[in-house]
């Protein structure tokens, strides 16, 4: 299942970070991190709950880059 | 400009007015050293902040470590040298803070430049019911709904107009200014803005569904796609900083240990830490980081104003690079519309022949009667509605395959093929031109033939010709049509090849040779497109390198199998798509080239004690601020 997000991150290298951090998330199959138009689509496990992934990404995210925004 | 970058602004400012006023104050010692952390924190707090919260997370090298490690190392060096020299950690980090608010600036301002060229989502519509019109989110409208249109407003929904006429400006879609015209019966798209009349539009479709809707999701969804040269800068990002990191730390403390243990001439720590500093100023990797998918971005969405759709970057790369063109016939080097262009051998005065010919196929509906019926029509000034009212015809006989028979003013007419004619003992007379013919016989004896001809699109020719001047160097037609039309298009537009009657298959594998004879031309360097408007070529669109479709607007199974979508039929945007994807790569790699380019030199010249910090800060900054002045000229591609 693919889910798009809304960001908010200020660098390109930046939104980077938050794309190798969301990938490294389990349950997460691939993302993909949008700097320009400011969007992430994720592509979740088939077995994933999308709801409960994302907490887990955002926190990941948040690790790699402290000054980063997901509008779930 | 937002409320984060007004006040990143009110900081950089303050941060300045203080360093010049300190600049002229004579102030000494520690008191110094406390003047001068106020700008300094005020402009970096957040960089410091953020590179101690990077090592506690395990993120060591990233810009934040760099400039904080610079900065605070140069402050370390003043006070141990106690040269008191703060000015240049403040001036370090205040012009890095002063570009990522340009950085910010900057890309704000194209995200929204773009989005504003794509200007075509409706935001309400007005549904009509029971004569009463409301105003309702176009996600509520259902299929088979009553909309009103008012000029100037955009139209929301895909549909039929039911009532009134007007013009519609499909720029934002297609990129041409000409407006088209909306009767009644004509289906309209959504994304159009209306121009003079009220409309009634019947819906056709759901608001998801509607054309505005899947070109903003196919153009928001473009950058996704990460181009060779983007995947390239994120790996090199990768790669490049810790690297750098590594030689500073080897430049600060190798040199020193050699010429103090070994040459006996001293340690020189000052020297080449200070060295070491600049090094890890000049090495963050942000201008080439922002600039290259800025450059893609921008790109995309100046062909997106143009009426071409890219769906990702790789495909303006792959574009880039195309020598190789091929096209299907049909819709795309034709109008794909069949017109009378000639009555020859006739033993009748031609008009009177056409005049027969259309009497006889007056109840058909086939393309080539229906062309037939136009011409007559258009000779005589007659309604096509009123022919078989107003006329005598007869024991019409439709033959599936030849043609039809009919008696037309008590005699017996047969139009139709050759086949058609032997039937009905007639000796049909083949013509020297292309095109299709339609034999006509009079009481079985041979009357004449018409020949119905696709016609060229008025800029085919042109089209061709820009391609070459592009350095397309071979262009090929791939056709199912008869080798006798396929040749004389190709000759008159001035094709190199043509393949003629290829069935669908056919043309898959004529594609693929292309596509093995072009990788063994150069070694996989130039690319091969395909180019059709989407009509059962869709297995060849997704399988040459770029596939272009054209004429997209309203066909779905075009916009799902391309790589390229042309809005509007126009074959000269084909090479208005290569020109704007060779204007952008030029573009990204002018921007690799200049920005590694800058930052080696500079880094060399640092590690041998040439460049202080201030050419490190233009290193830095101001690369990047070029870097992405560069690349927003990507967005301009009206003359190409």
């Amino acid at each position: 299942m693919k889910k798009t997000y809304k960001i908010d991150v200020d660098c390109a290298n930046c939104a980077n970070k938050m794309e190798e951090a969301t990938k490294n998330t389990e349950g997460v199959k691939d993302a993909v991190v949008n700097f320009m138009t400011l969007k992430m689509k994720v592509e979740f496990e088939d077995d994933a709950d999308p709801d409960q992934v994302m907490q887990d990404v955002i926190k990941n995210c948040k690790k790699a880059e402290s000054d980063c925004e997901i509008y779930l | 400009m937002n409320n984060k970058q007004r006040k990143m602004l009110i900081r950089i400012i303050s941060a300045a007015v203080l360093i010049i006023i300190l600049h002229f104050l004579p102030t000494e010692g520690w008191l110094r050293f406390c003047l001068y952390m106020v700008p300094y924190l005020i402009v970096g707090y957040d960089i410091l902040r953020k590179a101690v919260k990077g090592i506690l997370n395990g993120q060591i090298f990233d810009e934040n470590f760099l400039m904080a490690v610079a900065t605070v190392g140069a402050i370390a060096l003043a006070l141990i040298s106690r040269s008191g020299d703060y000015t240049e950690a403040c001036a370090v980090m205040l012009f890095y803070q002063i570009g990522e608010f340009f950085q910010g600036y900057a890309v704000g301002k194209s995200r929204r430049n773009i989005s504003a060229l794509m200007d075509i989502r409706p935001d309400y519509a007005n549904l009509v019911e029971d004569d009463d019109v409301q105003k309702v989110d176009p996600d509520e409208v259902e299929v088979g709904s009553i909309i009103q249109v008012s000029p100037g407003e955009k139209i929301p929904i895909d549909g039929i107009v039911t009532e009134g006429s007007s013009s519609l400006n499909t720029s934002a879609l297609t990129g041409e200014s000409v407006p088209r015209t909306a009767r009644v019966g004509d289906e309209v798209i959504s994304g159009c803005i209306n121009l003079s009349g009220v409309l009634r539009i019947r819906t056709t479709k759901e608001f998801e569904e509607s054309t505005a809707s899947k070109i903003l999701d196919l153009v928001e969804n473009s950058s996704m796609r990460k181009s060779r040269s983007e995947n390239f800068i994120t790996k090199f990002a990768k790669y490049y900083t810790p690297i750098v990191c590594l030689s500073a730390l080897v430049l600060a403390v190798l040199p020193p240990l050699i010429s103090g243990l070994i040459l006996k001439t001293g340690f020189t720590w000052g020297t080449w830490v200070y060295r070491a500093l600049t090094f890890l100023v000049i090495s963050c990797p942000c201008a080439l980081v922002v600039s290259i998918p800025l450059s893609f971005f921008a790109g995309i969405g100046g062909a997106s104003h143009e009426g071409i759709l890219v769906k990702g970057s790789n495909y303006l790369e792959t574009l880039s690079k195309v020598r190789t063109v091929a096209f299907d016939k049909t819709g795309t080097m034709t109008k794909g519309v069949f017109k009378v262009s000639g009555v020859h051998h006739s033993s009748l005065p031609d008009h009177e022949l056409l005049r027969l010919a259309a009497l006889t196929e007056t109840y058909s509906n086939h393309p080539i009667s229906k062309s037939i019926k136009e011409a007559y029509c258009e000779l005589s000034g007659e309604d096509p509605s009123d022919i078989s009212g107003s006329h005598d015809v007869t024991d019409v006989e439709e033959i599936s395959g030849q043609g039809v028979m009919a008696t037309v003013e008590g005699k017996r007419l047969a139009v139709g093929n050759a086949r058609l004619m032997t039937a009905v003992g007639a000796q049909p007379i083949e013509c020297s031109e292309a095109g299709t013919l339609v034999h006509v016989a009079m009481d079985g004896k041979y009357q004449g033939h018409i020949l119905i001809s696709d016609q060229l699109k008025p800029t085919a020719g042109e089209a061709i010709e820009t391609l070459r001047r592009r350095g397309v160097d071979r262009t090929v037609m791939l056709t199912g049509d008869s080798s006798k039309v396929g040749q004389k298009v190709a000759l008159d537009l001035g094709i190199d090849q043509v393949k003629c009657e290829l069935l669908p298959e056919d043309k898959v594998n004529e594609v693929e040779k292309l596509l093995s004879e072009e990788a063994a031309r150069s070694g996989g360097k130039s690319k091969v497109a395909f180019v059709g408007d989407g009509i059962n070529d869709a297995p060849v669109l997704s399988m040459a390198d770029v596939g272009i479709a054209m004429g997209a607007l309203g066909s779905d199974a075009a916009i799902e199998a391309a790589d390229v979508v042309l809005m509007d039929d126009d074959p000269l945007k084909i090479s208005k798509a290569i020109g704007i994807a060779r204007k952008c790569m030029r573009i990204v790699y002018e921007n690799i080239v200049f920005a590694i380019g800058v930052k080696l030199i500079c880094l060399l010249l640092g590690a041998l004690g040439i460049a202080n910090m201030w050419l490190a800060i233009f290193a830095d900054v101001g690369v990047m601020v070029i870097a992405v002045l560069n690349a927003i000229r990507a967005l301009f591609v009206k003359n190409l």
